[in-house]
């Protein structure tokens, strides 16, 4: 039972990532490959201060926020004055800068070796401890996110989102200040990913950078598209797919080198079975494409 | 009551210049696309600015609202410069735009389309406000103004994808006023559209200056030109050639010469 928990709370700790990066990718267009760098900040924010200073969780995650708020503000600064595929090689390099201090700054982060024995978090005086416990801690973060970004994705805010995926110049035209727009939507996006990282380091209670690559990054991505670009329950959807099927490939007898690569020819294969036959994803409203076709005219 | 303020106020303006160029010039990659093209616009003018294609005229437009910057000349608006000023900051400050190749959000309804326009510009206010209320009575009341005005009343909730190629026209217009523009920039309006659609747009046209705004237009249908201009600019690679009423204009052996070519 423990094992199907398991798999709901990584569920639900992707669906909050997948949600935020869907606000820039599937709303706004902006295609970003250093989410998992944000993820990754809010979980090293969060393992450090309680490593290091012994905080509570709530304001290790409110710090790993501010963090990566931050630091979402002052990429997006320069990087959307960019456009396109350009603003996807921007965020590629941020990806790799991010990984590489995780990587290198050995007294610091710990290095290769990450940081291990995370405490669990203690809320009223009960330990998260148990995985059921744990589930509903996920999921007290998940409702508010989905609700929260709904709001927002509902709202004149996210029409003007729409307007600048589908047409940037005709946004302007109608006195939107687009890139102050894109710059507001990037930050709200990597703060919410950070809370997905914190909740991970506090679920794995052990952390290191392979955790936080492109890889990572391109596999949220492919949450997105696959779930719906657009659509916030298709996020949930997607992440729910993309790490359930691949969970039954441990059920075949199988050797686990080659287990592994073979879920990462399942999500390249799904990709491209998607991208070919419903290019709009499981519940999405807008095929990733169309927008380029558009912006050459 | 409300009209003679307005006629009033109009007629004592109408000395003051509504828009001003001087000696524009753009180049691409050396060749001038525009060669120190100046002109004015009074207020509540309808001006039509003709020519072959390549003649510059979509670029005039693009540097007017700010979208190419201009490497010689300025712009004035209303007595004020708009030299740097962001393509968005333009659109606020009162110059509205529709462009040649339509313009819309097509995924979105006509009524969102035009509540894109209306809505809260400023970021943060527009995010608190996501967690407020949804779009207020009075917006909702402008909406419902502005599709009468274009005649779009009972296609407010229908996809703007949806609408046909004339209905989409009146749609950016629709937009574009929502602005509640000073000048209105009209890149080819009636440009393959239907007979009673062409007088249906020419129409909501000729009433603009009634309501304090003026219009330059971009067009090739030059009968629609002569129906509803004022004063009409003949631009042909790169420069302006001549200027006048659209009698003058068309009149000009110049012209003539250009459109037999």
């Amino acid at each position: 039972m423990d094992y199907f928990f398991h798999i709901l709370i990584v569920i639900g700790i992707y669906s909050i990532v997948a949600m935020s990066l869907n606000l820039l990718a599937g709303y706004t267009g902006l295609i970003s490959v250093a989410h998992a760098a944000f993820y990754g900040i809010g979980a090293y924010t969060t393992a450090l201060l309680s490593l290091k200073a012994g905080l509570p969780f709530w304001v290790n995650i409110f710090a790993g926020i501010l963090a990566s708020g931050i630091i979402a503000f002052l990429m997006a600064w320069p990087s959307l004055r960019t456009f396109d595929d350009f603003f996807v090689i921007t965020t590629f390099a941020f990806q790799i800068i991010i990984f590489s201090i995780m990587n290198n700054w050995v007294s610091f982060t710990g290095g290769p070796l990450g940081l291990p024995g995370i405490p669990r978090p203690i809320i009223l005086g009960i330990t998260i401890s148990s995985h059921l416990m744990f589930l509903f801690f996920v999921a007290s973060f998940v409702m508010p996110i989905y609700l929260m970004l709904n709001q927002i994705a509902d709202s004149s805010f996210g029409r003007v989102l729409k307007a600048i995926r589908e047409d940037e110049i005709f946004a302007i035209s109608m006195g939107k200040d687009v890139i102050k727009y894109k710059i507001t939507v990037f930050v709200i996006g990597a703060t919410i990913a950070s809370v997905g990282g914190s909740l991970y380091a506090y679920y794995i209670s052990f952390i290191d950078p392979t955790s936080f690559t492109i890889i990572e990054s391109i596999f949220m991505l492919s949450i997105v598209i696959i779930g719906g670009a657009g659509k916030l329950s298709g996020s949930i959807a997607g992440a729910a797919l993309l790490i359930f099927i691949p969970e039954f490939l441990r059920f075949i007898d199988m050797p686990n080198s080659i287990a592994a690569n073979m879920r990462q020819i399942f999500y390249g294969l799904l990709l491209v079975i998607f991208m070919m036959f419903r290019p709009q994803g499981l519940f999405g409203e807008y095929s990733f494409g169309e927008s380029n076709k558009k912006a050459k005219q | 009551m409300g009209n003679t303020a307005l006629e009033n106020q109009i007629k004592r303006q109408s000395n003051r210049r509504m828009l001003e160029l001087l000696e524009i010039s753009k180049r691409f990659d050396g060749v001038f696309a525009i060669k120190d093209v100046s002109f004015s616009i009074s207020l509540g003018s309808i001006t039509g600015l003709i020519g072959p294609n390549g003649a510059g005229k979509t670029t005039l437009f693009n540097v007017i609202t700010g979208f190419l910057n201009p490497e010689n000349g300025t712009v004035n608006f209303q007595n004020r410069p708009l030299t740097g000023l962001s393509p968005f900051k333009i659109a606020l400050s009162g110059i509205g735009r529709t462009f040649q190749n339509l313009r819309i959000i097509k995924g979105l309804s006509v009524e969102e389309n035009i509540l894109l326009a209306l809505s809260e510009g400023r970021v943060i206010r527009s995010i608190i406000k996501a967690f407020e209320r949804r779009d207020s009575k009075v917006e909702e009341e402008k909406v419902k103004e502005l599709l009468e005005v274009v005649g779009l009343s009972d296609k407010r909730y229908d996809l703007a994808g949806d609408l046909s190629y004339g209905q989409q026209k009146l749609l950016t217009i629709a937009c574009c006023l929502a602005l509640e523009p000073r000048l209105l920039l009209l890149d080819e309006p009636v440009a393959g559209i239907a007979p009673e659609m062409i007088e249906k747009i020419l129409g909501i046209i000729k009433e603009l200056p009634s309501k304090g705004k003026s219009v330059i237009m971009i067009e090739h249908n030059l009968d629609a030109i002569m129906q509803v201009c004022d004063r009409v600019i003949f631009m042909d690679a790169g420069k302006k050639i001549c200027e006048g009423t659209p009698e003058e204009v068309r009149n000009d052996p110049r012209v003539i010469e250009a459109y037999i070519d």
